[in-house]
């Protein structure tokens, strides 16, 4: 296989691991003012993600890295061209991440107000802002000869992209409360549940009318059987969390999301970033690349340290694996 | 845009934001670096002598910690993303070589630090003491080890090494990683910026010590703030002596690299040899040459050569020699910024090493010091190797103006060509916003949290092994 072909799915790879493992993360975030019904409750949502939030988010910052190291064309481009929307990720992220760890500093009812609404807007910006990039990013950009991005912020905003935007978020919100059902006891799992399959519903009907579009504009074999799978997990995941089944339901949700965005680079490849002016302003896996060089030197640090960092992390997530509910959550 | 009478392009807002948002970026790395290996140290002495004092200090300063490395995360992640959002020709020119380290830093050094520090805030009844006191290590050890990637990657633009650059795409390609990764410029301003951090870490314990040395003098944790002023005073210490040693070494390097950033750095006009150190220097307004000094004979081709008669070239020499050799231009940085910038450096640096010394003076031989202005200056004292930090990399970016890849790329060339003023004006405007709201709420809770003091650990039962009462509190909960 070509070193860059193993860097484009290396990429993905990391977008996918990232919507995976923050996908939960702005789920919860989105559903704290739904789910939780007063300070405890709240602080349950919370600490569910508590311990894994901040090694999640690394996720981005890999894929960003990789983008530059890998296809330095391709992370100048998107990352000037989708220059607001990044902008209002960068500032979510800051306003999330923030108050998770300042949250509970104070016992002020007005403090802990702010902060939930920053966990919530901060988690439901990116959730929609994602959909919209990697829409855009499926469906091209205008792009000068140079790569240049020549459009403005309304090319990004088309009903597609917006489409993207919303299954996003909607698959964010189930996989969350999906999550939750999962990570709780109490209540506040059985609410989490009965929300997850509701919304699951809704969920499933724009995922995929967001897949059926994607593979008019873009189509190849492997892309189809992969949107399939895609939406059959998605619908086994929910038929788990209706017969209250939180692993197999959690499994499903999360093979979704992996599936979906599977779905857009198998589609978007061997391009990268179509280009809807100049032609050849297209980026591809060839024309964005670093020189073998460098790909190969980044090949053998992914080979050595991905294992690695998978087991750490997996670990993590079985030392955290105890359900918790209202009566772990400390007085103070 | 224009107005004022003066002009505004897009070009000198991201500067700006680039300025702005890495100098407070990296108010809260030095911490981060230095503090993650002392609570590490703290938590080890308590697991070695089970003194509860220890376990008391490595919670408190832990706080304080995690107070502070929440901004950090935060805020880098602006750092990766502002490359290719502002800096996209320069991302494209320089993205095979300067990729690598961001990627390998990412992969290697932040889930590292990331994974494990939640292990660690969450972890205390969860993991086996071992285990746990081993969180601390490896979120400590991934810190410090994002710091040398990220250093490998700016030596490149002070000093780049280990390229070519390709005569058909005009990119500067990789050709010897182990090059860039052992490029001289990076060997040395590692241990230089670890040695600042940890002067930053150090002064923070002493002053959180010192003002409940002083305010609660007959507490019952005395003795544990007594220990935490003399544990940072020390580290002061010896991390100044290493600031001062890697620095000079430092100093060397750049006169072979950076001649011009020496020169900038002591507002040396016309070439000397031997060069006297510039004590202070008032220059013409156009820059070009110097009306007032006051000097110290020799000592510049010391610093500079390591020979007291070594040569020490001047910035008119220098600027003519650089515009033959890359055409007309200015190839001088702002010399004000850079001769009182690298001034500012050594002197905040230097008054956190006397408070030091002053508060090891006044607990000798277990006396107490009382003197409410001891106090005053050891609250300041975190204060002052923060701005030596600032300066030292206002400095050290500055003085390589105008490039942005030295001799490679002119900054002004490494701008985004497709975003617009209206664009990056909103983007820094809105990073000023938040981050000055976020400085002020830090530092009210960083304060709150230092005043509060040590915490009471009967609040805290000791863990014990996991299968007991499914229903006990979390140890730790956000």
């Amino acid at each position: 296989m070509e070193l860059t072909t193993i860097w484009f799915l290396l990429v993905a790879v990391l977008f996918t691991g990232y919507f995976i493992l923050e996908g939960f993360d702005f789920g919860v975030g989105m559903l704290l003012p739904v789910l939780g019904r007063d300070d405890r409750e709240r602080r349950v949502l919370i600490n569910t993600i508590g311990p894994v939030w901040d090694g999640n988010e690394v996720w981005l910052i890999t894929a960003g890295g990789a983008m530059f190291a890998a296809f330095p064309e391709w992370y100048a481009t998107l990352f000037s061209g989708f220059y607001l929307p990044l902008l209002l990720i960068l500032l979510a992220l800051i306003a999330r991440g923030v108050a998770f760890e300042y949250r509970h500093k104070r016992p002020e009812t007005t403090w802990k107000r702010r902060w939930d609404t920053a966990i919530f807007l901060g988690s439901l910006i990116p959730a929609i802002l994602w959909g919209v990039a990697f829409a855009n990013i499926l469906r091209g950009v205008p792009l000068d000869a140079d790569h240049e991005y020549v459009g403005d912020l309304l090319n990004l905003l088309n009903p597609y992209a917006l489409l993207g935007g919303a299954t996003t978020a909607a698959l964010f919100l189930t996989h969350g409360a999906v999550f939750i059902a999962l990570k709780t006891v109490g209540d506040i799992r059985h609410r989490a549940r009965t929300l997850a399959v509701r919304l699951g519903a809704g969920t499933a009907v724009l995922a995929v009318a967001f897949l059926t579009w994607t593979l008019t504009i873009r189509s190849s074999t492997t892309a189809t059987v992969l949107a399939a799978g895609a939406a059959l997990a998605l619908l086994a995941g929910l038929a788990a969390a209706h017969t209250r089944r939180e692993g197999w339901a959690f499994t499903g949700t999360a093979v979704a999301i992996a599936l979906a965005v599977a779905t857009l680079f198998a589609a978007l490849f061997p391009n990268l970033l179509p280009s809807t002016g100049d032609p050849t302003g297209t980026l591809t896996a060839s024309n964005a690349a670093s020189t073998p060089y460098t790909l190969k030197i980044m090949t053998w640090v992914a080979v050595v340290f991905t294992p690695i960092v998978l087991a750490y992390q997996g670990w993590t997530y079985w030392v955290f694996r105890k359900r918790i509910g209202v009566a772990h959550i400390p007085h103070h | 845009m224009k107005g004022w009478g003066f002009q505004v392009d897009a070009l000198d807002v991201a500067r700006w934001q680039f300025g702005v948002t890495t100098v407070y970026h990296f108010l809260f790395v030095p911490l981060t670096i230095g503090l993650s290996v002392l609570v590490a140290i703290l938590q080890t002495l308590w697991h070695r002598t089970g003194n509860e004092r220890y376990l008391k200090l490595t919670k408190f300063y832990g706080k304080l910690f995690l107070i502070n490395f929440a901004m950090g995360v935060v805020t880098g992640i602006v750092q990766e993303f502002q490359f290719g959002m502002n800096w996209s020709d320069y991302s494209r020119f320089v993205g095979d070589i300067f990729g690598a380290p961001l990627a390998i830093e990412a992969l290697v050094a932040f889930f590292l630090e990331s994974t494990f520090i939640g292990l660690w805030i969450f972890g205390w009844d969860r993991l086996p003491k071992r285990l746990h006191l081993a969180s601390i290590w490896a979120a400590a050890i991934g810190t410090n080890l994002s710091a040398y990637f990220i250093l490998a990657a700016n030596s490149f633009m002070q000093n780049p090494v280990g390229y070519r650059i390709n005569p058909d795409t005009g990119r500067a390609e990789l050709t010897d990683f182990l090059a860039v990764l052992t490029n001289k410029v990076a060997l040395i301003t590692f241990p230089h910026t670890l040695a600042g951090a940890f002067l930053v870490a150090g002064s923070l314990v002493v002053a959180v010590g010192l003002y409940h040395v002083i305010r609660n003098r007959d507490s019952t944790d005395t003795p544990a703030y007594r220990f935490a002023t003399k544990f940072g005073s020390w580290v002061v210490l010896i991390s100044s002596a290493l600031v001062v040693i890697t620095g000079d070494i430092q100093g060397k390097i750049m006169t072979e690299v950076q001649p011009m950033k020496m020169a900038a750095a002591e507002g040396l006009y016309t070439t000397e040899s031997p060069a006297s150190f510039s004590v202070l220097t008032i220059g013409s307004l156009d820059g070009s040459r110097e009306i007032f000094a006051i000097k110290i004979p020799y000592l510049l081709s010391y610093l500079g050569t390591g020979d007291p008669n070594g040569t020490v070239h001047g910035i008119n020499d220098l600027q003519a020699q650089y515009a033959s050799q890359y055409g007309a231009g200015s190839y001088t940085p702002i010399i004000p910024v850079t001769y009182w910038s690298f001034r500012f450096m050594i002197a905040f640096g230097l008054a956190a090493a006397a408070i030091a010394l002053l508060v090891l003076w006044t607990q000798r031989k277990g006396r107490t010091p009382t003197s409410r202005w001891l106090l005053r200056a050891g609250l300041a004292m975190p204060v002052l190797p923060l701005l030596a930090n600032s300066f030292g990399w206002i400095f050290t970016e500055m003085g390589r103006q105008p490039w942005i890849v030295f001799g490679e790329m002119l900054t002004r060339d490494g701008v985004s060509r497709s975003v617009s003023l209206t664009e990056v004006l909103t983007s820094f405007t809105a990073f000023t916003l938040i981050y000055a709201t976020l400085a002020v709420i830090e530092v009210k809770l960083l304060l709150r949290y230092a005043r509060a003091g040590v915490p009471d650990l009967t609040d805290h039962p000791e863990p014990t092994d996991d299968s007991d009462d499914a229903e006990r509190p979390l140890a730790f909960a956000y």
